[in-house]
């Protein structure tokens, strides 16, 4: 009873940081058809504002030794702030332009923001102790939970649930799901379209940004190379919900992370290095039953 | 001889062998890291001209192609190395891999064909789904692939590399597979095979109306390209010497996709236009980025410029000229008269949104 309690929550911290990841993902390729490759590096970038730029070993706390207030504000500002400017000088110029496009514009604009921080701070992965007292376990019916653990799932499900608060009651919420259902369309009854667009970008940087402050207390590290297994995770949770379907990508974000907790249980020792590489086949095969995601969208529909 | 050329459509593939030919010429007349720049550029060749083959006629995106590459690469690892190497490093190895030290050319082969089976079996599955989902299906194709072979440590010794694989590959053999891939992609892309997915990636309703089944169009088209990635994968690990998962990653993946998007994804000639326009610039990059004094005063850029500008004019080529250099025309002999072939629109332009 307790070890199943201990893999629930597991799995749902797990799921929580795909969900917040797909979610980021969602957002935009919600309104515009992006399929924003850039996502991942976006969240690390925000993650580094912590430490001080140096090619040393050791790096020495930057934004990471403020008042903890300041730091959250900070990197989901970072976070926001480079998704924006992501915006404003690459996709705003790729209106036009085709998903396979703008998908190679925002591969590309990653390898840039990562090469930066590359530049920056060496390739070497830097010890981050931001807040040591999470990582204490609190006894929970006889499960030992990581405080860290409860604080996640909790956070992300008070952000789910404001955010369909947000889209249901606000008028920016309306402007965004008319805008992801037929983006020509809200434009012709008065959306603004690079507005709702700006909007879109900046809540999914904040997004990234949220799931790297995570990541860096539950890992104690920053690493150039972490945006992109996350990236992908969250992609394939994009895709498996059905593309352009918010909640479709936040269930698919918990699914995977279910099933790589399963994996990591029941899987014997010596194959629990693949386990990626089953929870990707487990992707592809779930594709082949439903192609189009478990949950089928207007943006995803063919039509003739 | 140039009507010959004409009638049977050899005119592009022979001009690109013969600027080939005469880069890896003029490069035997220079330094030892000349030759070792100019034998990477035709490696990269054929890694692109691979990529083109399937990415240009059915303008679906993949980021998976560099699995197929490092799987060969690997192939040629097991199949050339010395047995008594081998039996240390690779202690999981089958006894007939195990005892196996082919000459280059058969091991190139049989490890393009190896890449070609793996791409049989995943194309098959992924080619089913519709296009971004596809895309992003090939990108889990290469994490798959990363996973699998850095894990797998009795048979690829995980992470880290696999070093003292025979090095036979110079300019030359280089070249030669460049020209085969070159030969390849241009008869593929003259085919009956190479004009239906043409037609699929146009429209795809309307192929479907003649008779043409996309998915197996697709799938020939992603076997050859895996086969001749594949090749290129065998000369890189011929040429280093060494083998490592990370090599067959997302800087590399990064790296040829922007070569085939800068030179032109919707022609041959324009993946290799673009395999030597980048790199040229690459060189100069990483020439400055290591310091050049020009007229007493040093210039140095500081490291990691080369990346950052790589991605910038990939950025800026997307915006800017997302057709690419060549505008989908191919290279052609002068014509006294301007009817030269109309610009074909790219693939990335015409994918269906």
């Amino acid at each position: 009873m307790t070890a199943a309690l201990q893999y629930l929550f597991d799995a749902l911290s797990l799921g929580s940081l795909y969900a917040l990841g797909a979610l980021g993902i969602a957002l935009i390729f919600g309104v515009m058809r992006l399929v924003n490759f850039a996502h991942g590096d976006v969240m690390t970038f925000a993650i580094f504002v912590l430490i001080a730029p140096t090619t040393e070993a050791v790096a020495p706390l930057w934004v990471g030794a403020w008042a903890t207030p300041l730091i959250v504000l900070t990197v989901l500002g970072v976070g926001a702030a480079l998704a924006v400017l992501a915006e404003l000088t690459v996709f705003r110029h790729l209106r036009h332009a085709t998903p396979a496009t703008t998908m190679m514009a925002a591969f590309a604009l990653g390898f840039v923001i990562q090469n930066v921080l590359l530049a920056l701070h060496s390739s070497r992965a830097k010890a981050v102790n931001l807040w040591p007292q999470l990582n204490l376990p609190v006894d929970l019916w006889g499960a030992r939970v990581p405080a860290l653990q409860m604080l996640m799932i909790g956070i992300t499900m008070a952000l789910l649930l404001g955010l369909a608060w947000m889209l249901r009651h606000t008028r920016a919420g309306l402007e965004m799901r008319a805008a992801a259902e037929d983006f020509d369309m809200a434009r012709m009854l008065g959306v603004k379209a690079n507005r709702v667009i700006l909007v879109a970008f900046g809540m999914s940087g904040a997004l990234a940004a949220l799931i790297g402050l995570f990541m860096v207390n539950q890992t104690g590290l920053v690493d150039i190379r972490m945006g992109a297994p996350m990236m992908l995770v969250a992609f394939v949770s994009t895709v498996i919900g059905g593309l352009g379907s918010l909640m479709g990508a936040v269930l698919g974000g918990f699914l995977i992370g279910f099933v790589s907790t399963a994996l990591q249980a029941w899987l014997p020792l010596d194959a629990r290095a693949f386990r990626d590489a089953f929870v990707y086949l487990g992707v592809i095969a779930l594709l082949l039953w439903r192609p189009n995601g478990l949950f089928i969208t207007g943006a995803t529909r063919q039509r003739v | 001889m140039k009507n010959f050329l004409l009638r049977h459509r050899l005119e592009t593939p022979v001009l690109l062998c013969l600027a080939l030919a005469l880069m890896a010429a003029l490069s035997l007349a220079g330094s030892a890291s000349l030759q070792r720049t100019v034998t990477e550029v035709l490696i990269r060749v054929v890694m692109v001209v691979g990529m083109f083959i399937f990415i240009g006629h059915s303008g679906l995106i993949s980021f998976g192609h560099m699995a197929f590459v490092g799987i060969s690469a690997y192939g040629v690892a097991w199949t050339t190395m010395e047995p008594s190497i081998k039996q240390y490093v690779l202690t999981g190895l089958p006894d007939l891999l195990q005892q196996a030290a082919m000459p280059w050319v058969p091991a190139s082969l049989l490890a393009g064909l190896l890449a070609a089976a793996v791409a049989l079996l995943a194309g098959a599955v992924i080619l089913r789904l519709n296009g971004i989902a596809a895309s992003i299906a090939t990108f889990s194709l290469l994490a798959i692939f990363n996973v699998v072979y850095s894990s797998w440590d009795s048979v690829t010794a995980g992470s880290s590399s696999i070093v003292g694989i025979p090095t036979p590959v110079g300019v030359w053999q280089a070249f030669s597979l460049a020209a085969v891939a070159i030969a390849l992609a241009h008869w593929h892309g003259i085919s009956r095979f190479g004009l239906a997915l043409r037609a699929v990636r146009e429209e795809p309703v309307a192929a479907r109306s003649c008779g043409i089944n996309a998915w197996r169009q697709l799938l020939v088209a992603f076997v050859l390209s895996a086969f001749v990635c594949g090749l290129g994968g065998a000369l890189d690990a011929q040429f280093l010497g060494v083998v490592n998962p990370d090599a067959y990653y997302l800087g590399r993946t990064f790296t040829c996709l922007t070569m085939l998007v800068i030179g032109g994804s919707a022609s041959l000639s324009g993946a290799v236009t673009g395999v030597l326009v980048l790199s040229a610039l690459m060189e100069l990059l990483i020439r400055l980025e290591t310091g050049v004094s020009l007229g007493g005063m040093t210039v140095q850029l500081p490291g990691g410029s080369q990346e950052i500008v790589t991605g910038l004019s990939m950025v800026l080529a997307l915006i800017r000229r997302p057709t690419g250099l060549m505008q989908g025309r191919d290279w052609q002999w002068p014509r006294p008269d301007s009817t030269t072939a109309p610009a074909r629109t790219t693939p990335l332009e015409m994918q269906a949104r």
